[in-house]
């Protein structure tokens, strides 16, 4: 077979092989990546907080962004809400119960890109023990080389839990029921 | 019969009996509001900051306490046991003395710890009394557990004491605990 037959045939192939996402590594171990959250103060502020120890990985094709997935568990004893008496608190068996749940995960089920750009990010969330469906508001941020030799791709998150659906119950009054979750995701490609 | 305050030979005086009775008030008060304010109030219960502020500031003036009996006992030493107390008593009391005497170190320290864990000072009576020395990721849960563990085993210490003393005035029969109490 002649080159110039050769070279429309191997596109051929390419074009009808399996399209494979890119895996992506969660770059926390350099700190670009967080998992916070925010909850109001008896209806009067808000408290900020955040997870400091993670991982998690996630594949994303360009071409086919539907079949992107994500996996994060988070250590729930790194919680740092700036205050050690209540990060105690917290951990303790009135809010996450951290001996004997040690982790949540969030595993992705789907990935719905939006016509403004951006995604919802479905999949379930596993915390104090509870397994339940979550939909993330996901904003692709931007991908490229990074200047030392790789590729990165990151994304922001947000999504609003109830704490009594967790089976977290310590009653911090009205205002206080909900969680919001603010995610941001640098991922270096494999 | 005037005011005895200091210690003879065979008799404690006014001061050793307030100081002692004092410290076993405040380590049982101390040991009951721990647990009361951990476990049995809420968020919006209206004491809920101020009982951890006075079981800080009782803690702190359970070891001023128990740093002024210490001078006093070198001023004025207690009365020698009873003739009537066997070596093996006498060794046991001494270790459990010398226990009930440095545990609420341990217990200060743990306690200084849990607060002061992420770096924010130690505040007792609305006063800056300590900064922050030590600082580490969980510190405050590591301080915490130790905190807890200690309290258990001294307030088992303190009972045992007590049962001790119980079992000297009514088994044997002798002045032990009488003595403690001014007679």
């Amino acid at each position: 077979m002649k080159i110039r037959h050769a070279i429309p045939a191997l596109a051929l192939l390419a074009a009808t092989l399996p399209v494979h996402a890119d895996d992506y590594v969660i770059d926390t171990s350099h700190g670009h990546a967080a998992v916070q959250f925010r909850i109001k103060h008896l209806g009067y502020s808000w408290l900020l907080g955040r997870f400091n120890d993670f991982s998690g990985q996630f594949a994303y094709d360009e071409k086919n962004p539907a079949s992107s997935k994500v996996d994060v568990t988070i250590q729930t004893a790194s919680i740092d809400s700036n205050f050690a008496e209540r990060d105690k608190h917290v951990r303790s068996k009135d809010f996450l119960d951290v001996d004997k749940f040690p982790t949540a995960r969030f595993v992705s089920t789907g990935y719905q890109p939006q016509a403004d750009g951006k995604a919802l990010l479905t999949g379930n969330l596993t915390l104090h023990g509870v397994t339940r469906p979550v939909a993330i508001q996901v904003e692709p941020i931007g991908a490229g080389p990074d200047p030392w030799g790789g590729y990165r791709r990151g994304f922001a998150g947000t999504t609003t839990i109830a704490l009594k659906d967790y089976g977290i119950n310590y009653d911090l009054g009205p205002a206080a029921r909900t969680v919001e979750l603010f995610l941001s995701v640098e991922g270096i490609r494999k | 019969m005037p005011l005895q305050w200091r210690n003879d030979a065979h008799r404690f005086g006014l001061a050793a009996r307030a100081f002692h009775w004092l410290a076993a008030l405040l380590v049982f008060g101390l040991f009951g509001l721990g647990l009361y304010m951990r476990h049995a109030i809420g968020y919006y219960d209206p004491i809920y900051y101020t009982l951890p502020a006075v079981h800080k500031a009782l803690g702190v003036s359970l070891l001023l306490l128990i740093a002024l009996r210490f001078a006093w006992r070198m001023a004025n030493p207690p009365p020698a046991p009873l003739a009537s107390h066997t070596a093996r008593e006498r060794l046991a009391a001494r270790a459990v003395h010398g226990l009930l005497y440095l545990l609420p170190l341990a217990m200060g320290v743990s306690g200084y710890l849990i607060t002061t864990a992420h770096g924010r000072p130690f505040i007792v009576f609305g006063v800056k009394l300590l900064p922050s020395l030590v600082t580490g990721e969980h510190l405050e849960d590591k301080a915490g557990a130790v905190h807890l563990a200690i309290a258990i085993g001294f307030v088992s210490l303190a009972a045992l004491h007590a049962l001790a003393a119980l079992k000297h005035h009514f088994v044997d029969r002798d002045r032990t605990l009488l003595r403690m109490l001014g007679r």
